[in-house]
């Protein structure tokens, strides 16, 4: 019983003097599995942050739509709303990573991870597509939500592909944000405060809410670097079929989150620290 | 030195800011043997870990695990240790074996061999049973076993313990000691670990080493240790009261980073 226990892994020694795409994808597999069995161990999670955005959805988007109060393109005001809920309340799980981290930190967990043979990036990487995969969870929920105040989300399978790539870069880069911020500021109660104070602004000067026309030229300027708004608009073209630029959305969504991984694996040293 | 070396520390400085964790420890730790790193709270002894454990930035030269040099061969070092912080650090919402699974993903244990390594680490430390539990249902002590399932799934060559017998009652303690014991007794496995309760660095540690002030204050077998001190029937604690002037406390270290929010699981001392 004691020789495997016994015997270190056989020519594992000099595999990883660099990053290889292989030893990134296995770690973060292994940091999604992870999501997935604690969501799958506590699914009130998910009921609970379906709550904020249900409400988004039937209080404002309901009566707005009554209104005809924001001009959507034909659109009715409730389907134009619907995928910039869904991005939202990805956007809300994405942002709790930065405490989590924090969190982890203090517990001795985050320094657990990181004496593990796992460069800081495939560490990063991990965590950010671990929260997407907790936000396309809720994604499903928000979707069947909108389904059933009838909203026409599309059922076209590569278009739903679609929707689970955007919604994974989407947290991920905003996970990465989180960390980025976390790894600057060190503290949970600090964290909490920035958490909450920058989540608003970009969901508000993103064209979630409102199409980028009714904005002040000011806030259209924040539109244009806010990656939110490239979610959003990728959203709404995959799932109500409204003019994208697909391929301007995902590379601005692509390019978002490997800067973001960059720049939180660079800070990470300082929260082990 | 007659055995070869696990752990080589050289000249090892390390501040925090202004504050001086670790002022130039020199110290071997052989192969196969239990090494006791002891000293009050911020003597610098989780800063050694941590250098050691490559989670901090040392300059070449300063530390060798196994012969690969700390600063030069991160990813190759890591892989040789199974470490367990200071905390209870277990994630409560997994059950005993997705704990341990997540640490053989993240060491590159095999599929086919993973679920039966994992068994087999749970089962060294007692938690077959519990094994499909969350953790959140778990005892402090068990925990503290599960923990080391999860640096022991991948085999490591070194164990590294930071105060594992911390916060936990004394049936608890006593069980972490017996399972570390037996599983060097089995691998042959280098164990080196911090604490500051001597009774129990006394009777489980091969060799000691004294820590103050981020400096080495002694070095030996524990019998060794109190023998040097000359006072009949002596204890470690003596030989730590001589070496740390009769202070169990930080007398003044107190900004020393390695005991910032570390001790909010365990009472400060025992």
């Amino acid at each position: 019983m004691s020789a495997p226990l016994a015997a270190p892994l056989a020519g594992s020694v000099d595999i990883d003097r660099r990053m290889s795409p292989r030893l990134v994808l296995s770690r973060v597999v292994a940091l999604c599995v992870v999501e997935l069995q604690k969501l799958s161990h506590d699914r009130s999670e998910l009921l609970t942050r379906a709550v904020q955005p249900a409400l988004w959805l039937i209080v404002f988007g309901v009566t707005f739509t009554k209104l005809h109060a924001i001009p959507t393109g034909g659109v009715p005001y409730l389907d134009f709303l619907a995928p910039g809920v869904l991005a939202q309340s990805v956007l809300f799980i994405s942002i709790f990573y930065g405490i989590q981290i924090i969190w982890e930190r203090d517990a001795g967990v985050l320094a657990k991870l990181m004496v593990t043979p796992t460069p800081r990036a495939a560490l990063v990487a991990g965590k950010a597509f671990a929260a997407g995969v907790r936000g396309l969870a809720q994604a499903v929920v928000v979707y069947l939500i909108a389904e059933l105040l009838g909203v026409h989300f599309t059922v076209n399978p590569a278009r739903l592909l679609g929707v689970v790539a955007v919604v994974l870069l989407g947290a991920a880069f905003f996970c990465c944000l989180s960390v980025t911020i976390a790894g600057l500021v060190l503290s949970r109660d600090r964290m909490m405060g920035i958490g909450q104070a920058i989540m608003m602004p970009l969901f508000f000067a993103s064209n979630a809410l409102y199409p980028v026309s009714l904005m002040p030229q000011w806030l259209q300027w924040i539109n244009h670097v806010n990656p939110l708004s490239y979610q959003v608009e990728a959203l709404r073209g995959l799932l109500i079929g409204t003019p994208a630029r697909l391929w301007l959305d995902f590379g601005v969504l692509i390019l978002a989150t490997a800067v973001g991984i960059a720049a939180a694996s660079g800070l990470l040293g300082r929260l082990a620290r | 030195m007659t055995e070869a070396s696990a752990v080589e520390v050289r000249g090892l400085r390390y501040a925090f800011g202004d504050t001086t964790a670790v002022d130039g420890v020199e110290l071997t730790v052989c192969q196969g043997e239990i090494f006791g790193l002891l000293g009050p709270n911020g003597a610098g002894k989780t800063t050694t870990i941590r250098a050691i454990t490559a989670l901090l930035p040392v300059p070449p030269g300063t530390i060798s695990v196994f012969g690969l040099d700390v600063a030069r061969r991160r990813m190759a070092v890591r892989r040789l240790i199974g470490y367990v912080p200071q905390q209870l650090s277990a994630d409560s919402g997994l059950t005993g074996v997705e704990n341990v699974s997540l640490f053989a993903r993240l060491f590159d244990v095999p599929r086919r061999q993973r679920r039966a390594r994992v068994d087999e680490a749970l089962a060294m430390m007692g938690l077959t049973e519990a094994a499909g539990r969350l953790a959140k249902t778990y005892s402090g002590g068990m925990i503290r076993r599960l923990e080391l399932a999860q640096a022991l799934v991948s085999s490591p060559r070194l164990l590294i313990l930071d105060e594992p017998t911390i916060g936990l009652d004394p049936v608890a303690r006593a069980s972490v000691w017996e399972r570390v014991g037996a599983v060097r007794a089995e691998t042959g496995m280098t164990v080196l670990l911090t604490t500051h309760y001597m009774e129990e660095a006394e009777q489980s540690c091969d060799r000691v080493a004294l820590m103050h002030r981020g400096r080495l204050g002694t070095l030996g077998t524990p019998r060794e240790l109190i023998d040097g001190l000359g006072i009949p029937g002596g204890t470690l604690d003596d030989v730590f009261r001589a070496y740390s002037g009769g202070s169990l406390d930080d007398d003044g270290q107190k900004g020393i980073r390695d005991v910032r929010a570390t001790r909010r699981t365990a009472g400060r001392l025992g």
